[in-house]
């Protein structure tokens, strides 16, 4: 999927997220600031990657993420919200993104 | 041997006095008391115009200990005041000795730096204060004890306080002292009394001199050295962020709700029990649901400890509870009635929690109900350190009112933000797993397997009781399971059980 | 006699779902059942981002022991396709259908969710309808809406649309008298469940159990909540008194023993006791089990 125009998501409220996605030329770069860095940096990235590799971003977008303790089931919608409304893609596709 | 100078010119003087042995033969009145020979320092002689003057009076030198009160916690003015004069009067090495820390004591992150203070005895610390000295900030780690284990740290002569300084509202020109005159009223001086009976030389800072007697005297006249007038003392608005504020939230009252369904149910809830709950919302709340539970079954508590609050206050207003014993008042409401109510009792610190005290209150306490940062499968408490390893909070009375009371509950949230508070081994131990009765979290009720009557009991009342290792699975599958924090070797804190022994100790975080 | 067991719906907490610290969170009141919001309390610009949250949160186990339900956007709307493709793949128990006025809005639905089931392997009708009646002419329809489809659960009145409807406004409930009946009758009728309005006035505790008498006395089996504080509030209302629990302990035992000796006829003290009186005195020792006894 491309990343087309620049895109938000998400809140800075306690166990939620906030979701920046930018269009690029380079690689997919993938920025996340958090809370809990400590104990949760690790499986943050792990699941926004997953997420962005569902929705077939690879490249050309920086995405940036600030984190204020969300659940990983929070992190996926906020990105996928994101990555929506960062492409041309109108329509979801159930079944197979989802 | 006194001999007869400060002899004054008066006809007394001339008399001939009669040796008897090796006593003393008296020459004056005022021999001893030359004061009493000056109208002016009759009455005045302890107040001096300024804390430097003070200090020089009272022989501080460097690598001396000084001590202050924290009943203005978050709004307290006296303890960074004093620590810059003293820096600009060239002190070093200083140890400070404060019952506790606050976050408003950042201050002396730079008189650390500069080597006026070289070592720290608390209760606590928040703030950048606590954040810079958990990343290493000073050369000796501090010492986190609990209010009882300052006392005990005093009788047993490790902290020996040489110059206490003690910020009250108002204060009479000899000194006596309560903390409901004056215009910045903190209410109950459990701290400060101890400092008063203890240190070597007490300088009183206070807002207002006023008529003498100022009287009930919580600090005496006979107690302090030098009184120094000073603008602010402490902003007691500062006292309690939120802590008098009935909650609505709707997780605190959910807890506060299973807060007193425990007490209710767990053994103790009998006419003439004894508790303390501390603050926050939860335990303001559970007052609430308490009260309900007290009428509903026609009992009455025989007394209070505290911490005292508003709704402590009004449950002894109604005639729910007899006596209020305070050591710290959290909120106005609370100093007006230590002011008002004859059976609201101010106590020290000494007197609450000390274990090496001839007798201390939570020796016959019932039941407290506590907090938790983290709690792990051996109900180990740790009350100081957060999940990042960074110090932000304080030991306080926890180790000592769990120690001494019949059931001890802990009352916290499974989960915050994404970070347990049930956890395998907790990162700092503060209060040991043994003297903690039962945990109640917003997912349910664990007992300590030590008590497994108490454990009966609220599963015949039908509450929901999980084993610990059950809430942490709980908290786990939500969270995801937490990486370790990473400590470099050097030790920051060391962390002093109430009886002065070594519980646990505090490594500097890895950036 | 029925030995299924009474599945209590007696609260109903609504949640928006735009909102992820409650979504992450508000399980733990255990309200007997969740409805997570994708209509009325979902601004326009957060449609999309809210469908994503409620996505995921059915797919988490959160709200294991809780019954799912998902209020989606009306059909009609560009949102409510997309909004029931999530909550049936998502697993959603029940999905509430807003602003229904005909049966034939229940149909509709009813294709769909068939459809999307089938596309997504979830067992056909598995998914639980619900609709909510918020006009004149939902009132009047009640019946044939409650009874349009097998997968309908229940049906509840929502006030505040209605009573704009009626051209009068929230009081003391006269301007529901008529709704409540009529809603409760039709669905007792088909036999499903009836849930009664919000109470928005958080801070009235004594208004809200006022409130709370009347449509427990009329039959209501619960009712939409705004605040996980008025859950336990409720379900204290509910919850039957200890004479009330003794009484029906003793109708059951005094059936078992009747059935076990061959007998026709129960008795209890002298009285005789029908099948309706044991039938409510199970539901008494059930309600007693899920949120205790009344003090």
């Amino acid at each position: 999927m491309q990343i087309t125009k620049e895109a938000l998501a998400g809140t800075l409220e306690s166990s939620d997220l906030f979701v920046r996605i930018s269009p690029t030329d380079g690689p997919l770069e993938l920025i996340v600031k958090s809370e809990v860095e400590h104990q949760f940096g690790d499986q943050i990235r792990h699941v926004a990657m997953q997420t962005l590799a569902r929705f077939e971003v690879s490249d050309g977008a920086t995405v940036i993420i600030e984190d204020k303790g969300a659940l990983d089931c929070v992190i996926e919608a906020r990105l996928e919200a994101a990555i929506m409304r960062a492409s041309d893609e109108e329509t979801i596709k159930w079944g197979t993104r989802l | 041997m006194m001999n007869t100078k400060n002899q004054t010119n008066g006809t007394r003087s001339q008399g001939q006095t009669t040796a008897h042995g090796e006593l003393e033969p008296f020459t004056t009145f005022s021999a001893y008391s030359p004061y009493l020979a000056d109208p002016k320092a009759k009455l005045d002689r302890k107040i001096v115009e300024s804390i430097e003057e003070a200090v020089k009076r009272s022989g501080l030198k460097d690598g001396m200990t000084i001590s202050f009160h924290h009943a203005f916690r978050e709004g307290d003015k006296s303890i960074n005041l004093v620590v810059d004069i003293l820096a600009q009067m060239g002190f070093r090495d200083l140890t400070l000795a404060s019952s506790s820390l606050v976050s408003a004591n950042a201050p002396l992150i730079e008189h650390i730096k500069n080597g006026v203070i070289r070592k720290i005895y608390t209760s606590g610390m928040r703030g950048k204060l606590a954040d810079a000295i958990s990343h290493g900030l000073m050369d000796e780690p501090i010492t986190v004890h609990s209010h009882g284990g300052r006392c005990a740290l005093i009788y047993r002569g490790e902290i020996k306080i040489d110059v206490a300084f003690l910020g009250v509202s108002a204060c009479d020109a000899f000194g006596n002292a309560n903390g409901f005159s004056g215009r910045s009223m903190c209410g109950a001086l459990g701290y400060a009394m101890v400092d008063a009976h203890f240190a070597d030389k007490v300088i009183m800072l206070t807002e207002e001199i006023v008529t003498y007697p100022n009287a009930p005297a919580s600090i005496r006249q006979d107690q302090v050295d030098w009184i120094v007038q000073i603008d602010e003392v402490g902003d007691p608005a500062k006292i309690s962020v939120g802590a008098a504020r009935a909650t609505t939230n709707p997780r605190e009252l959910l807890i506060a709700r299973l807060c007193a369904e425990v007490m209710e149910h767990g053994g103790y809830f009998e006419d003439g029990f004894s508790m303390q709950t501390g603050t926050g919302g939860s335990s303001t709340a559970t007052v609430r649901f308490l009260e309900d539970r007290m009428n509903h079954k026609g009992i009455k508590a025989a007394w209070a400890l505290g911490g005292q609050t508003g709704g402590m206050v009004d449950l002894h207003k109604k005639g729910l509870i007899d006596t209020l014993l305070d050591t710290q008042s959290f909120d106005a409401v609370a100093a007006r009635s230590l002011a008002e109510s004859p059976k609201h009792v101010e106590i020290s610190a000494h007197y609450y929690a000390n274990p090496l005290s001839k007798a201390a209150v939570v020796d016959r306490l019932d039941m407290v109900i506590l907090s938790a940062l983290e709690i792990d499968l051996g109900f180990n408490v740790n009350v100081l350190t957060g999940s990042d390893g960074v110090m932000r909070g304080a030991s306080g009375g926890h180790c000592d009112t769990a120690a001494g009371a019949k059931l001890s509950i802990v009352a916290a949230p499974l989960i915050r933000s994404r970070i347990p508070t049930v956890v395998n081994k907790v990162t700092t131990r503060v209060t040991p797993g043994e003297t903690v009765g039962v945990l109640v979290t917003d997912h349910g009720v664990a007992v300590n397997p030590n008590r497994p009557e108490v454990a009966e009991r609220l599963k015949g009342a039908g509450l929901p009781v999980l084993s610990i290792e059950e809430l942490y699975e709980r908290a786990i599958a939500i969270t995801g399971k937490p990486k370790p924090i990473e400590f470099l070797d050097k030790v920051v804190g060391i962390v002093r059980y109430r009886d002065g022994t070594v519980i646990d100790i505090v490594r500097q975080v890895a950036e | 006699m029925g030995d299924t067991p009474v599945t209590l719906r007696r609260s109903m907490l609504f949640m928006p779902g735009s909102n992820a610290a409650m979504l992450s969170t508000a399980f733990v009141f255990k309200p007997d059942s969740v409805m997570f919001d994708l209509e009325d309390a979902v601004s326009l610009r957060e449609k999309d981002a809210a469908r994503f949250l409620v996505y995921h949160t059915l797919k988490s186990s959160l709200y294991d022991g809780i019954e799912r339900v998902v209020r989606i956007n009306p059909l009609s709307t560009p949102f409510g396709r997309d909004d029931l493709e999530a909550a049936v793949r998502g697993g959603a128990d029940v999905i509430r259908l807003p602003k229904t006025e005909t049966a034939a809005d229940v149909e509709e639905l009813e294709a769909c969710v068939k459809e999307i089931e089938l596309s997504c392997g979830r067992e056909v009708g598995s998914t639980m309808l619900m609709a909510a009646i918020e006009s004149a002419s939902g009132v009047v329809n009640a019946l044939s809406i409650a009874q349009s489809s097998s997968r309908m659960m229940g049906i509840a009145l929502a006030g505040f649309d209605y009573v704009t409807d009626m051209q009068t406004e929230r009081g003391d409930g006269t301007e529901l008298f008529y709704a409540r009946c009529a809603v409760l009758h039709a669905a007792r009728a088909a036999k499903i469940d009836a849930f009664d309005v919000v109470f928005s006035d958080l801070n009235d505790e004594a208004g809200f159990l006022r409130e709370v008498d009347i449509i427990k006395r009329l039959g209501f089996n619960g009712k939409s909540l705004i605040n996980p504080r008025q859950i336990e509030l409720l379900h204290r209302a509910y919850a039957p008194t200890q004479e009330d629990v003794d009484y029906a302990n003793r109708v059951v035992a005094a059936a078992e023993k009747a059935e076990k000796e061959g007998l026709g006829v129960i008795s209890l003290n002298g009285k005789m006791i029908d099948a309706p009186i044991v039938e409510n005195a199970k539901r008494v020792i059930s309600r007693a089990k899920a949120s205790g006894v009344r003090w």
